[in-house]
């Protein structure tokens, strides 16, 4: 480490040549951390969309109770859902069978658990006046309870889809769940964020620069695609 | 030939009867007026006709059964146009959705509501950039696109200018003549008037008159009746 002459602009000097040279262990890293997340995003998707719209949609008994719990579940703390993770999938746990400890797989559940109460929440909100604007007709035309569903999440998509962004950008930045299902294996289940952490405690700074650049770039296109996504939704929107 | 009745049909909210009771039978073609001041019972009529409202006591019946379990075969056009947040095409494509019918099926049914309704928009625009009038218009094609037995509209003209008015009177005597049983609501007499073949006076909750052709006009019964046409009401 320079550290006599200028040491953080040597660190980010660093830190660039990482990037612009596609360094392999910082690809291998981005790689991982993007399969794991947008994997745990899409099986949160496809339980949280659905269900939330649900919410949205029917009452039924003990649905202000599931509410509740889930708009509770979006500020769960990352580190207790990677506990109860690791407890379930430890040798001695009730899934210890499976092998999936210290494993992708394990990361993906974490991380499931971890968004789906957020995209379960923020598709009830964007379904939510949808339903009450389309009460009247959907009953006047008859629509069973799939076609409302299906008719229901596709209108309210782009609430949708910014729910999907969300989620996946909550599950990009956590570091608490994949640390300790993960065990932030050098290889095979080192992330951006365990990365990070890991090589600041051992003055490794380049690479954990290069890799909060990357994190940060993400967010920003995350944003700009969730504000791109709401404009264009509002040419659907009817005003009155 | 489809028969609506009204059976000692009541609705009670906040142990208040705000409708009814009503006895009825409609059994003609044509265009039915169901006319009436604000707050007269018009809308509510409609909603218990189509199935949308429950009555608290009585029963309505289409051909001898229940309202509620008909409703795919009858359109309706409502008051406030509800606009899907989807395309022209899309709005078109639900009631077809409802009863199954996909692809190019659906896509030569919406260009022949389409027509029927005068409606000359883009399919592919998003249905919210439409004016009022067009979107009064969608929701008449909506109303068709499925080839409903009856249709059944909620004062569809109240804000429409005279033109669009013309061009909307003149799709409903069309539907009307390929057999499409029509049911309307308006407080417009000259309206009333051009299309009405039945008509219904409603006042205060209550079913006051029923009258073939324009007898409504000529030999009118009830004080309401009277009353309203003179203006007073």
């Amino acid at each position: 480490m320079g550290q006599e002459t200028a040491p953080e602009m040597e660190t980010l000097a660093q830190a660039w040549q990482l990037l612009i040279g596609f360094d392999a262990a910082l690809v291998e890293i981005v790689g991982l951390s993007l399969y794991v997340s947008l994997s745990a995003t899409l099986l949160a998707a496809l339980l949280g969309v659905p269900l939330g719209a649900a919410l949205a949609i029917w009452t039924f008994p003990g649905r202000g109770v599931l509410v509740v719990l889930a708009t509770s579940f979006m500020a769960l703390p990352p580190v207790v859902v990677g506990l109860a993770v690791y407890l379930l999938l430890s040798r001695a746990g009730p899934l210890g069978d499976l092998g999936l400890l210290f494993t992708p797989s394990a990361m993906i559940i974490a991380q499931m658990l971890l968004i789906t109460p957020i995209v379960l929440a923020l598709t009830r909100e964007a379904v939510l006046p949808l339903k009450r604007d389309y009460d009247l007709l959907l009953r006047s035309v008859d629509a069973g309870p799939w076609l409302t569903l299906k008719t229901l999440i596709w209108d309210a998509r782009f609430g949708v889809a910014t729910a999907f962004l969300a989620g996946f950008g909550r599950a990009l930045a956590e570091v608490g769940a994949v640390l300790i299902v993960g065990g932030n294996i050098n290889g095979l289940t080192r992330v951006m964020t365990t990365t990070i952490a890991l090589e600041t405690s051992k003055g490794n700074l380049e690479l954990a620069l290069a890799l909060g650049l990357i994190l940060i770039l993400i967010a920003i296109l995350i944003n700009a695609a969730i504000h791109l996504l709401s404009a264009f939704g509002r040419r659907y929107e009817v005003t009155r | 030939m489809t028969i609506l009745t009204f059976d000692k049909v009541e609705l009670t909210a906040n142990n208040t009867r705000i409708f009814g009771p009503v006895s009825t039978t409609l059994d003609t073609k044509g265009i039915t007026v169901v006319m009436g001041a604000n707050g007269a019972g018009k809308s509510l009529f409609l909603a218990l006709a189509h199935g949308l409202t429950q009555p608290s006591r009585g029963v309505v019946l289409w051909d001898g059964i229940p309202a509620i379990e008909t409703r795919s075969s009858r359109g309706f056009v409502f008051q406030t146009t509800p606009v899907l947040r989807r395309s022209v095409y899309g709005n078109l494509a639900l009631p077809l959705a409802a009863r199954g019918i996909r692809g190019a099926e659906a896509k030569s049914r919406i260009s022949a509501a389409l027509i029927a309704a005068r409606l000359d928009a883009d399919p592919a625009k998003p249905a919210a950039a439409l004016s009022g009038g067009e979107r009064k218009r969608l929701d008449l094609a909506r109303a068709i696109v499925a080839s409903p037995r009856v249709i059944l509209l909620d004062e569809p003209s109240a804000n429409l200018d005279p033109a669009t008015m013309a061009a909307f009177e003149a799709s409903l005597l069309q539907i009307a003549e390929r057999g499409t049983k029509i049911i309307v609501s308006t407080h417009d007499i000259p309206q009333a008037r051009r299309l009405g073949t039945e008509f219904l006076f409603f006042s205060g909750g209550q079913l006051c008159e029923t009258s073939n052709g324009q007898d409504f006009f000529e030999r009118t019964q009830s004080d309401e009746a009277i009353r309203y046409l003179k203006g007073e009401l």
